[in-house]
């Protein structure tokens, strides 16, 4: 499963990436771009119904949702405990 | 006296004897921020390395407290240029321009306002119409903005814009505009129920040949979910307590006569005046615990940044702002005809209508809309002690 896709795929779903998500480096500011707090909270939704994990409280900052590697690195460490 | 109590006492003392006039004319309450600017309480918030005294947002949430007792559009124009002067502190160390500014905020103790609102965007601040238009070195910038708290009277603006005419309408920057940098031609009055010395009219703001290092470096987005959405809720509660305080010493001392007047009877009044009480020890307890739990967060942006902080804050400003209503409606309701009349020591006509707007501006419906879908991904109530 190719979690990067898998996020490219789904903030190209968002408005404020539409047509341009496969451009974005891995570093790029997602906020800077247009992500807005309703926007992070549709990746997480998204995010959470693909890979059947859960968000806890504690990654639900702006952080967890700055940039692609940020998401990868978040929703990677939440499916590895899923599978533990 | 110079505690800082005392230099706030004094400045509402003269915010206090204007309240009404201003009231009454819709005319900014100069005469209070002429007194709020030789207490020299407009700087507070500047680290002291550039002049200002380093407080913190507890302290200016006092300040706005006691100038909302004595004259409402004093205390939101007081609280309204201290939310802007969070959002440089916070956000502006590390421009050398911004830091100047900040010098010059506290040594020439000058009044800042925001130009967020744009026609055709509403009260929506994360959108921007308008862009900043570069030029070598300097930029131009057209707004249309729809409402400019106290545009006319501030030395300086901070305005929100598209960073260039190519961006999104979300990716915005903040400029700081200085009054004799722009010009404002007026697009829109401000004759309301109440708050109507803020003097929140419209205007047509243009501003050209301003050097770019005017422009914040931390795009908006960051600011304003790291420093402005707290700020704005915590101050803007802190003036509706004021607010609502006033109303209630006015409903106290009205039971209070009455008793005096019939010695060994509790009078009727006394029993709706605990209920009054009860609810404003709660709305206290509401607006301490948010303070509590900003400064407890010691500046950390993702705590501060967190969905659960945003939850709170926007709990936090439904909750006081439909209170305060609710406190003034019942004060009044005790008064009587007293505090409906506008000539008497019980009258409560303008704070009333004064805190009226409290759920309105920011509407509470939009909040509740946006907490709402933070709801969709947040986990867990948290503890009682801790978040």
């Amino acid at each position: 499963m190719n979690i990067t896709q898998a996020i490219r795929d789904i903030l190209g779903s968002n408005e404020a990436f539409a047509g341009k998500a496969d451009q974005l480096s891995e570093d790029d500011s997602l906020f800077d771009m247009g992500l807005d707090s309703f926007g992070s909270v549709q990746l997480m939704l998204a995010l959470e119904e693909r890979f059947s994990v859960e968000f806890p409280d504690a990654l639900l900052n702006r952080k967890s949702f700055a940039t692609i590697r940020a998401i990868r690195d978040a929703v990677s460490t939440l499916v590895r405990q899923e599978a533990a | 006296m110079s505690t800082l109590a005392a230099r706030a006492e004094r400045a509402a003392a003269v915010a206090a004897r204007h309240a009404d006039a201003v009231d009454r004319e819709g005319r900014f309450p100069e005469e209070a921020v002429a007194a709020l600017k030789a207490e020299r309480l407009l700087g507070l918030q500047i680290p002291s390395q550039f002049g200002g005294e380093g407080a913190g947002l507890t302290q200016i949430a006092e300040l706005c407290s006691t100038l909302g007792h004595a004259c409402s559009a004093a205390a939101m124009v007081f609280a309204m240029h201290h939310i802007k002067v969070s959002s440089l502190v916070t956000h502006a160390l590390d421009s050398a321009w911004h830091c100047r500014l900040m010098e010059r905020i506290a040594r020439e103790q000058l009044l800042v306002a925001s130009s967020t609102t744009e026609a055709g965007i509403g009260g929506d601040l994360r959108n921007s119409l308008c862009a900043v238009e570069t030029t070598g070195e300097v930029f131009a910038l057209g707004k249309d903005a729809s409402v400019i708290s106290y545009g006319a009277q501030a030395d300086l603006i901070l305005a929100t814009a598209r960073r260039n005419p190519d961006a999104a309408t979300s990716d915005q920057v903040l400029v700081a505009l200085l009054a004799d940098q722009i010009s404002l031609g007026r697009t829109g009055g401000w004759d309301t129920l109440g708050m109507r010395g803020t003097c929140s009219e419209g205007f047509r703001l243009e501003a050209r040949d301003v050097p770019v290092e005017q422009i914040l470096p931390k795009p908006f987005a960051e600011i304003a979910a790291q420093s402005m959405l707290a700020s704005s809720h915590l101050l803007w509660s802190s003036v509706w307590y004021g607010i609502a305080s006033y109303a209630v010493d006015r409903a106290r001392a009205f039971v209070q006569a009455e008793a005096r007047r019939r010695p060994g009877q509790v009078p009727p009044t006394a029993l709706r005046l605990a209920e009054v009480s009860n609810a404003h020890q709660a709305m206290r307890g509401t607006i301490v615990t948010a303070l509590r739990r900003f400064e407890d967060a010691h500046g950390d942006a993702d705590t501060i940044g967190s969905l659960g902080f945003c939850v709170m804050l926007n709990n936090l400003k439904v909750t006081v702002s439909d209170m305060a209503v609710d406190i003034v409606r019942r004060a009044l309701s005790i008064v009587g005809l007293a505090g409906y009349k506008n000539d008497t020591p019980f009258s409560l006509g303008r704070p009333l209508r004064d805190v009226l707007s409290a759920p309105l501006m920011i509407g509470n419906d939009r909040i509740l809309a946006n907490t709402a879908k933070l709801l969709l991904v947040q986990k867990s109530s948290g503890q009682l002690m801790s978040a």
